[in-house]
């Protein structure tokens, strides 16, 4: 597997047969998530009735702690953060890529503690380090699949109506920040493709001015970056992105009779 | 501020609810994910080309090794004239008319490429070899104008030159003591210890590998490597992957770029595409507020299929 791929030469487009493979395979699959019927949910369940009493309202007193969890409690109430019923509209594969991409990132956690536990050249000279790597490596190819097909769906659902607009925000802050994450991970395999990828991108850090700050050529600062702030921020910016999809839940269909009558304040008229 | 609950009751007033379980649906997820990538991990492994080494290169292609070893004495190569964060040069420095970025932070790495990769390394083993103490101070001794010549003439003398035994041969000139610099520090290469030399440092733990990449950078047969890999930038390489391996495949749009006029012939091209994608990239997050882009879902009713009427 180490021997070069077969590229594929068209126009002015070069590409490897197994990125080929990879992008048709998302182009399917995501077709495939359209187009095929959502097995039947299980029975109708009573929708929950808004009941104005059973809503704490924030003390009024010094006590910040009190003052912080009454507030926490009253923006993400339980059964709103641990859902157990769900519109049924929601009734797609599209819909199950958003948590793919989080189980992914779950291997990619669990494998990328290993690989910083046995150190950064484990991987290269022993059969369980490179099993490792492998799960790590495919398990980034997985979830960048599924944030993509995420990003799709979520598009063409326009996803951000009705006061949704920072959980997309978020949502393409998450894809940006693990292109870092991915980026200097490359850098970190110590291997021929980490050295090229340094020695080649240096001219476009170098470019923006950030080359000062942000040395691709110095190895142990895009290692720590790789293996402790970018993950944080990924798994931290996730966790809002989670968070907001539970606080506002799961966006109507486009054509759907319901009207919001402000975009803010989840009140419809039917 | 309104209760959450309450909000999310309302907008969800009159849609019909079904029994969901998020922890079974996380959980099976994992499970699902998880047989996945070890299936793909044990089947297929993951790329691993070994990585390139200054005695590799040296052993090589030992006519290229010289060649650029002479063009960082000379002030020629791509390191040494480079600019800013590495020297004072400027022929790497990008910009738009006036914007020029790469110059607001300096040179903050201070790059002697002369000394990093050649006069430092054989200063360091030239004590028990009186023929390199010489070399060394009859180069160091001499103006620059001399120093040019030797280089000059030797760096000509080198586009003929040819390999044997492991040394370089060129034909007979006025190089001073270039050769003797160079023929050494090709020995260093070939013997492994130039590896180490070049990340020598005052201190005794490194990790920071600029010198040996910026050196192995300047030649050609490092670049030959990844060319043979599908890695370079006019072949689509930031989405390339050495070996039998899927790439980068989310930076194919910042790969394009590269590919397409008048990026691809612009001297200042890395700074205009990643403007371009910081461009694009904003475009995206701000989808939600701009007309038409936000529309096109409308327009495009792939959402019928994602929600069926009946399921409502």
């Amino acid at each position: 597997m180490d021997s070069p791929a077969t590229y594929v030469h068209w126009w002015f487009i070069l590409i490897s047969l197994p990125s080929l493979l990879l992008i048709l395979g998302m182009v399917v699959l995501f077709a495939a998530a359209v187009l095929a019927r959502f097995p039947r949910h299980g029975a109708l369940v009573e929708p929950a009735q808004p009941q104005e009493a059973a809503v704490e309202p924030i003390p009024s007193d010094s006590n910040w702690t009190r003052r912080l969890r009454v507030a926490l409690a009253r923006r993400w109430p339980g059964r709103q953060l641990l859902p157990d019923r769900q519109p049924r509209y929601v009734a797609s594969w599209v819909y199950l890529f958003g948590v793919g991409a989080i189980a992914a990132l779950l291997w990619i956690v669990v494998s990328g503690v290993i690989l910083v536990f046995f150190g950064p050249v484990w991987w290269h000279v022993t059969s369980a380090g490179r099993l490792v790597n492998s799960i790590h490596f495919w398990s980034v190819q997985l979830f960048f699949v599924c944030l993509v097909l995420h990003l799709w769906g979520q598009y063409f659902m326009a996803s951000w109506r009705d006061g949704r607009a920072l959980t997309w925000i978020v949502g393409v802050a998450i894809f940006v920040v693990a292109i870092g994450a991915a980026f200097t991970g490359y850098l970190s395999q110590q291997n021929l493709d980490a050295q090229w990828i340094a020695v080649n991108s240096k001219d476009a850090v170098n470019s923006t001015g950030l080359g000062s700050f942000f040395n691709v050529l110095g190895y142990g600062q895009m290692y720590g970056l790789h293996v402790m702030l970018l993950p944080v921020a990924v798994i931290s910016l996730v966790a809002v992105h989670v968070l907001l999809v539970r606080l506002r839940g799961v966006v109507r269909p486009i054509d759907h009779p319901a009207k919001v009558d402000r975009a803010d304040s989840g009140e419809v008229r039917q | 501020m309104k209760a959450r609950q309450l909000d999310q009751d309302r907008y969800y007033a009159g849609v019909p609810m079904v029994s969901y379980d998020l922890i079974k649906e996380l959980v099976l997820a994992v499970v699902a994910s998880g047989v996945v990538v070890l299936l793909f991990a044990l089947g297929l492994s993951s790329p691993d080309v070994p990585s390139a080494t200054i005695k590799g290169w040296a052993t090589a292609d030992p006519v290229d090794f010289v060649t650029t070893a002479t063009s960082e004495l000379a002030g020629t190569s791509p390191s040494a004239s480079y600019g800013p964060p590495y020297s004072d040069g400027s022929d790497s420095v990008q910009a738009i008319g006036p914007f020029a970025p790469q110059r607001w932070a300096g040179n903050s790495i201070h790059l002697d490429a002369a000394q990093e990769f050649v006069l430092g390394p054989l200063g360091t083993v030239s004590a028990d070899d009186p023929t390199l103490s010489q070399a060394i101070a009859t180069y160091e001794g001499a103006s620059t104008d001399q120093q040019q010549a030797w280089l000059s003439a030797y760096s000509d003398a080198l586009a003929n030159a040819t390999a044997e035994d492991g040394s370089v041969k060129v034909a007979a000139g006025q190089y001073g003591p270039v050769p003797v610099l160079t023929a050494k520090l090709l020995s260093l290469a070939r013997s492994g210890t130039l590896d180490g030399l070049l990340l020598a440092s005052p201190r005794f733990y490194q990790t920071n590998y600029t010198t040996p990449l910026l050196f192995l950078g300047d030649g050609t047969y490092f670049a030959n490597l990844a060319e043979q890999q599908h890695l370079l930038g006019s072949q689509w390489g930031m989405m390339n992957e050495t070996g039998n391996y899927p790439g980068q495949s989310w930076l194919w749009l910042y790969t394009l770029w590269y590919q397409v006029p008048p990026f691809n012939t612009a001297l200042n091209a890395d700074l205009l595409v990643i403007l371009t994608m910081g461009l694009l990239t904003t475009l995206l997050a701000l989808v939600p507020f701009i007309p038409i882009l936000r529309d096109i879902p409308r327009w495009i009713p792939i959402h019928r299929f994602i929600w069926r009427s009946n399921d409502w």
